[in-house]
């Protein structure tokens, strides 16, 4: 919505510049003899107002479209809902992403399942280097970064799968570096949950510790509980906690 | 003994870059052989390796972007090819740590060897005469400025045969530029190429300011220079301002990786946003030091062949300043996906969007100088009027990427890969050719084929439009920068169309050499004589074709703006009676024998080769104090030779 308000606004400038620069560029051609020639008209007074003011019109009706969009659509602002906001926390390896649900203690990687019509609360890092997790059909994107944490709050109104990526370049296995979001309704959610917790290995320091070398691919990988303090021990990591350096080649 | 450098650093083993490397290997040798056999050393050796003319400076600066522009694209056409094919399960032809090396060498050689040294060549070339004096302020430095981009460049392109490029994105951001995860000498090459060219620029930057403010024609008030001389001032003290920053930045990560501190590392308290921050705080005004002389160049073809004035001169001059101090307060537009919170983002974007004000003035000033013009099509007004209408679009997706929320979802998309190129393609690029194809007939005094000219200008325009316009849908699609291979087949149709857009691109790039080539075998029915082929109106026009090396036997009295057109009205110049002797500066092997020394210096830290990098900084050092404590660096024109070269420039004219 703001990207076609915006583009609007623009167009209403744009659109006349590139037409009155064409048709100026072929009446004023030097074989038109119909063409008025002025050779030393090169002020204007009131042409100068018009050519600053347009401009500066422009760009504070966009100022304001920017600065309420900025504050409404902040990612780290909490979505409106009667729903009870549901927690993932977010980290991106090489090159694959690490998603626990703090509240329930499972944990999945490169895969999302979230209920529809709930407000997801994202809180991420990295373990290596930067990436940036984004989900293009549900909104914004947000930068991962190891020892700092960011966050993105979406939502999924509809079912259904939602492909999500990094946004931002990490290295050999960055093309492949995608997961899946599945949104399900609240009771299909819940049979996940319970049927994560029935199966898969825990995700405890050594299951971690597997996770950490480079690898790609988008293999999928569930736990059936996790350490609760795993995910604040990787933003404030232990030499052991970080990712193992890359192999030279 | 030769620190990490062994066999395995050729890539033997690999055909693509093996192949890169036979052909880049057997073109140096091959033009080598050629000036030898052809005698052509002492030559080169007197008129252009040692010469300190900010004229042959410029030139050579020139070549290099031409040069290096081609390397650049076949980077780019490369990349184009494979994402062509590489859609669903496909893998394309280039392996990932080969695909990420392109595109980091596309980024860098196109930014800092192709795009900066074409505009400092125009601008070192240009502004000396345009401001109607005999050189720039330091013109051994001059030399020096050049030969270390050079240096620069030819690290970058050693790298294509010795070891590996970068594979980190032309902006090498940490963590992934660390040692910890880029191990190879990749990073390397892409540090110490840009920290020795990056000191080049910076001398070139000091030398360009100091020229503009303390040497001027007698009466070039400021409000009398040109206006390209307006926007070279402005780049250059962005350069002065910025690329500290710059060789800071590279030398913080540089320890972090020689010597293992922790200023931007996952360990240690590093932070890998701070380099993000800083690398950006030189970024963003980079943009403008590129551009802001392209505006200039644009100002200048405008007035000169609508055979008008320039609309609004204080208006440009303004707008220009006001360019220039806005573009050091935006650069955290960058990387609004950080998540610094949504006033910060926002007193960002609306400060990137303050930026469209000037410029549009800029736009709007063209407009009206076009206005109750005499327009000639000649190839410079192609490209400018192909620049204003491009440029009007990428400004306003500019604009649009300025407004955080949708930054968010075009961040780091196809959408920004569309509308940089929209701009630097659209403005930089087009602003460079529109100078070249200008002032080619002053540097040479020959004017260049106007027919292929045309051809390679509507090459590169609608190339463009089919390379770029389906990267801006990609991007609302969701695709990303920098994959090697996508698994959404519906992106294919796109890519492959982008393809033929870089086809038709080359178009224009082969049409360029060969108006260079035909134009060249053609000369003798194309000479300039008059020195003013396009009715110019600035002072670069009232010398001869090619001007002598001291520009002006007698500095011009410049009375008002647009000098040479009001000298033009006013009637013949008169030749004075007797000619005072003039100070020229002496050629100097000064620059030539430091930048070699600097390139071995690089390429020894680059092999942690701790030897020969002090050998080769400690040569580098003592060739800078040998040459300045013993050179001689004035020579002298006597009156006599002045006055007969000017008999000598003046007997076609008059016979004419």
């Amino acid at each position: 919505m703001i990207l076609i308000n915006a583009t609007a606004i623009m167009l209403v400038v744009v659109l006349p510049v590139i037409v009155l620069t064409l048709s100026f560029a072929w009446w004023y051609r030097a074989s038109n003899a119909r063409a008025i020639y002025h050779p030393d008209w090169s002020y204007s007074g009131h042409l100068e107002l018009v050519t600053w003011s347009i401009p500066a019109m422009i760009v504070i009706l966009l100022a304001a479209v920017g600065w309420i969009g900025s504050h409404a659509l902040d990612p780290a602002r909490k979505l409106q809902s009667d729903t009870r906001p549901l927690r993932i926390e977010v980290v991106s390896l090489d090159w694959k992403w690490l998603f626990i649900y703090p509240d329930h203690r499972v944990a999945a990687v490169n895969q999302i399942v979230i209920p529809t019509g709930t407000p997801i609360e994202f809180t991420l890092t990295s373990a290596s280097v930067m990436n940036s997790f984004f989900v293009p059909q549900l909104g914004s994107q947000i930068y991962t970064m190891p020892g700092m944490t960011t966050r993105v709050n979406l939502l999924a109104e509809r079912a259904g799968d939602y492909p999500g990526l990094s946004a931002n370049f990490s290295g050999d296995g960055f093309s492949d570096m995608r997961f899946l979001v599945h949104a399900v309704t609240a009771s299909d959610f819940e049979s996940w949950l319970a049927h994560m917790r029935g199966e898969g290995p825990t995700l405890d320091a050594d299951a971690y510790s597997r996770l950490l070398p480079a690898g790609s691919g988008t293999t999928i990988q569930t736990y059936r509980s996790v350490d609760p303090g795993l995910f604040e021990r990787i933003v404030h990591p232990t030499a052991r906690m970080t990712a193992a350096p890359r192999a030279q080649d | 003994m030769f620190g990490k450098l062994n066999w395995g650093a050729i890539p033997f083993d690999q055909p693509i870059p093996m192949a890169a490397s036979l052909f880049i290997v057997v073109g140096v040798l091959g033009v080598l052989a050629l000036v030898s056999w052809k005698g052509w050393w002492p030559y080169l050796w007197r008129e252009w390796l040692t010469s300190v003319d900010h004229k042959r400076i410029g030139v050579m600066y020139v070549l290099l972007a031409l040069v290096l522009l081609v390397r650049g694209f076949i980077d780019a056409i490369m990349m184009r090819s494979q994402l062509a094919i590489a859609a669903g399960g496909a893998q394309g032809y280039l392996p990932p740590e080969h695909y990420d090396q392109i595109f980091s060498a596309h980024g860098t050689i196109m930014i800092f060897f192709m795009a900066m040294p074409f505009m400092i060549g125009l601008m070192n070339f240009v502004v000396p005469l345009q401001l109607g004096v005999r050189d720039v302020a330091f013109p051994v430095l001059n030399a020096i400025s050049f030969w270390l981009t050079a240096s620069g460049a030819l690290l970058v392109n050693i790298s294509l045969v010795v070891g590996e490029f970068a594979r980190t994105g032309w902006l090498a951001y940490p963590p992934l530029s660390e040692l910890q995860f880029s191990p190879g000498v990749g990073v390397d090459y892409y540090l110490w190429a840009l920290q020795i060219s990056g000191i080049g620029t910076l001398l070139a930057g000091i030398n360009m300011v100091t020229t503009i403010l303390k040497l001027r024609a007698p009466g070039m008030t400021y409000m009398r220079m040109p206006v390209f001389c307006w926007t070279a001032l402005c780049s250059s003290m962005l350069i002065v301002a910025a690329f500290p920053i710059l060789t800071a930045t590279f030398g913080m990560l540089l320890l972090d990786r020689y010597v293992g501190m922790h200023f931007f590392t996952n360990d240690g308290g590093g932070n890998c946003m701070l380099y993000v921050n800083l690398i950006w705080a030189w970024g963003h005004p980079e943009v403008y030091i590129l551009v802001l002389p392209a505006f200039g160049i644009f100002s200048e073809v405008i007035a000169t062949f609508s055979g008008k004035q320039l609309f609004g001169y204080r208006s440009m001059v303004v707008a220009t300043l006001a360019i220039c101090v806005l573009s050091f307060m935006v650069w955290l537009h960058h990387f609004f996906t950080m998540g610094a919170g949504a006033d910060v983002n926002a007193v960002f974007g609306i400060m990137s969007m303050i930026i469209a004000i000037p410029t549009g003035v800029k736009l709007f000033n063209w407009l009206f100088t076009l206005y109750r013009g005499r327009i000639r099509f000649e190839v410079p007004v192609l490209w400018a009027i192909g620049f204003m209408v491009t440029f009007a679009i990428g400004g306003m997706t500019g604009v649009l990427m300025a407004v955080p929320p949708a930054d968010f979802v075009l961040h780091n998309s196809l959408f920004l890969v569309a509308h940089f190129h929209n701009v630097i393609i659209g403005a930089v690029l087009f602003g460079a050719m529109a100078g070249y194809n200008y002032w080619f007939p002053k540097a040479f005094g020959f004017t260049l084929d106007k027919r292929l000219g045309t051809v390679s200008f509507w090459c590169w325009l609608i190339g463009f439009y089919l390379a770029f316009m389906p990267l801006y849908i990609l991007g609302l699609l969701g695709m990303t920068r920098r994959m090697q291979h996508y698994a959404d087949t519906s992106w294919q149709p796109y890519l492959i169309v982008a393809e033929v857009g870089a086809v038709v691109i080359l178009g224009g790039i082969v049409a360029t050499i060969a108006q260079l080539v035909v134009s060249i075998r053609t000369r003798a029915s194309r000479r300039d004589l008059d020195g003013d082929p396009s009715g110019g109106r600035t002072l670069e026009w009232s010398t001869p074709s090619p001007p002598p090396a001291y520009n002006f036997a007698v500095l011009p009295e410049v009375e008002s703006l647009d000098a040479f057109w009001a000298m033009k009205q006013r009637g013949p110049v008169v030749t004075p009676e007797r000619y005072d002797a003039i100070e020229v500066p002496k050629n100097s092997a000064n620059g030539f024998v430091t930048a070699f020394f600097a390139v071995i210096t690089g390429f020894a830290m680059i092999w942690h080769i701790w030897w020969l990098a002090s050998l080769g900084v400690d040569s580098a050092v003592l060739t800078l104090l040998a040459f300045g404590w013993m050179e001689r660096t004035a020579g002298e024109v006597s009156g006599e030779q002045l006055a007969e070269a000017e008999r000598a420039r003046l007997r076609p004219m008059e016979s004419a």
